[in-house]
């Protein structure tokens, strides 16, 4: 058995993993695990991530958690081209450095704002407090202009020149308020412009791909209740 | 100029540098960034790190933020003995897995540990409800038990025989509870041993020498009005 990915296209870090090994022509197998059935919590996939998350990495008897470790595994593994994780020290430490900002600051406030805008009430049946909607979008706006301000600045992508890992974390993390209809690159020109350039370096096909789960979320059928109950545990922190 | 490391001890992050560097020999000027006074609010900072957060580093024109960026930029640069981040593909996968993880779950719960049971009452002048600080406790223990499950368990470190920059940044999070008098290693035989390693790893009078300032956290003069309304956000910010 050669590698395996396990992933959810509605989720941002397996997009970014999904795009990656697609555009490096890494060979994979696709294990969909469909987390709006709650697939995460069987037994089975436990075996694979004890963490109940995906994306998750199995490569023959390895087993391998949290996307920032699954890219840089593959772009080791893979001898991808240089720019993905570039060689000079301080161009790596750039893309480092957006790897780790972004857990506590992109990735929360696009998960938060998708879920409170439009999974909450559209999937779930949940109204949520409109302060608390306020705050979150707030929130998301804060860490856009840390995106353009302290990472993009005047670069053609975050790390420099060249397209980077950094990137895919980035565009696939903006594309979840986008599915809730967040009018993110609105008078934003400079991401706007980003954008396009990682859509291009990724492949115009390929983006669309990778994201067509997550534009159709906004058309789900509301949960039935059984599910309800078994997603409502883990999501309501997603409310905080 | 040579290196610079913007650091304040009271920061887990800054600790987990601080032994870093001083266990490799790693020739730095240290400025002190007191947290306690603002001093990482102050506009000079912001050159430094314009998320206006420690630890930070300087090296000539080159200013990196992110303690997980910073220490595998000291890492490559001072071309450290390889069991700090392993060239082995996926031992290396095992220090980049922990490091990714710990963002949203240890580094998290310690703090907010720290802030509830000591920093907001004694610092701020700010009780802590009873439910509040009861279930920060709980998510604490929660995140110990992965800790132990998920990384350590039976191994000598986290990722293996020999401790790495995971064993480092696990620690320095673990002796913020410690340091609000949080009885982290009690009934938990097998972390308390892994400290010990750890502890003998790093050298007992390094790891003591990092951890002053924390182990006195709880006798902090309470904060002056002017102080504590500075802090105020960013604390809150911190600890959402």
């Amino acid at each position: 058995m050669g590698l395996e990915l396990y992933l959810d296209l509605i989720s941002q870090p397996c997009r970014a993993v999904y795009i990656f090994a697609k555009k490096n022509g890494i060979p994979f197998e696709l294990r969909t695990v469909e987390l709006l059935k709650g697939q995460h919590h069987s037994d089975a996939f436990a075996q694979v991530n004890p963490l109940k998350k995906v994306p998750a990495l199995k490569d023959g008897d390895f087993t391998l958690a949290e996307s920032v470790a699954i890219l840089l595994y593959l772009c080791r593994k893979y001898e991808v081209p240089d720019h993905w994780y570039p060689q000079d020290l301080q161009a790596r430490a750039r893309v480092d450095e957006y790897l780790a900002w972004q857990h506590t600051a992109l990735r929360n406030s696009c998960t938060r704002a998708m879920w409170q805008k439009m999974m909450f009430p559209v999937f779930l049946g949940e109204q949520v407090p409109p302060e608390t909607l306020a705050s979150t979008l707030a929130e998301l706006e804060r860490c856009l202009q840390l995106l353009e301000d302290k990472f993009l600045k005047d670069q053609d992508f975050l790390a420099g020149p060249h397209i980077s890992v950094a990137d895919l974390v980035a565009i696939t993390e903006l594309m979840h308020p986008v599915s809730a209809g967040c009018q993110v690159f609105k008078s934003r020109p400079k991401l706007a412009a980003w954008r396009q350039r990682v859509e291009a370096a990724v492949g115009k096909d390929l983006f669309q791909e990778a994201h067509a789960v997550v534009m159709k979320a906004k058309d789900l059928p509301p949960a039935d209740s059984a599910i309800k109950e078994k997603l409502k545990p883990s999501v309501q922190v997603l409310l905080q | 100029m040579g290196l610079e490391l913007y650091l304040d001890l009271l920061s887990q992050p800054c600790r987990a540098i601080y032994i870093f560097a001083k266990k490799n020999r790693i020739p730095f000027e240290m400025r002190t960034v007191e947290l306690l006074k603002g001093q990482h609010l102050s506009d000079a900072f912001a050159q430094v790190n314009p998320l206006k957060k420690v630890p930070a580093l300087k090296d000539g024109d080159f200013t990196l933020a992110e303690s997980v960026a910073i220490l595998l930029y000291l890492t490559r640069k001072y071309k450290v003995a390889d069991h700090w981040y392993p060239q082995d593909l996926q031992a290396c996968a095992r220090v980049d897995e922990y490091l990714a993880w710990q963002h949203t779950t240890l580094r998290r719960s310690c703090l907010r540990a720290l802030w509830h049971k000591v920093m907001f009452p004694v610092f701020l002048g700010e009780p802590v409800s009873p439910e509040m600080l009861a279930t920060t406790l709980a998510e604490l223990d929660v995140t110990l038990q992965l800790l132990e499950d998920k990384f350590l368990q039976n191994k000598a470190f986290l990722i293996g025989p020999h401790v790495s920059l995971a064993d480092l940044v696990a620690i320095t999070e673990l002796m913020h509870p410690v340091g609000a008098g949080c009885q982290v290693f009690e009934g938990r035989p097998k972390l308390a041993a892994w400290c010990r390693r750890v502890e003998a790893a790093v050298g007992e009078d390094l790891f003591r020498e990092a951890h002053e300032v924390i182990l006195k956290a709880k006798d902090s003069p309470p904060a002056d009005p002017t102080i504590k309304q500075k802090l105020m956000p960013a604390v809150l910010a911190m600890i959402r």
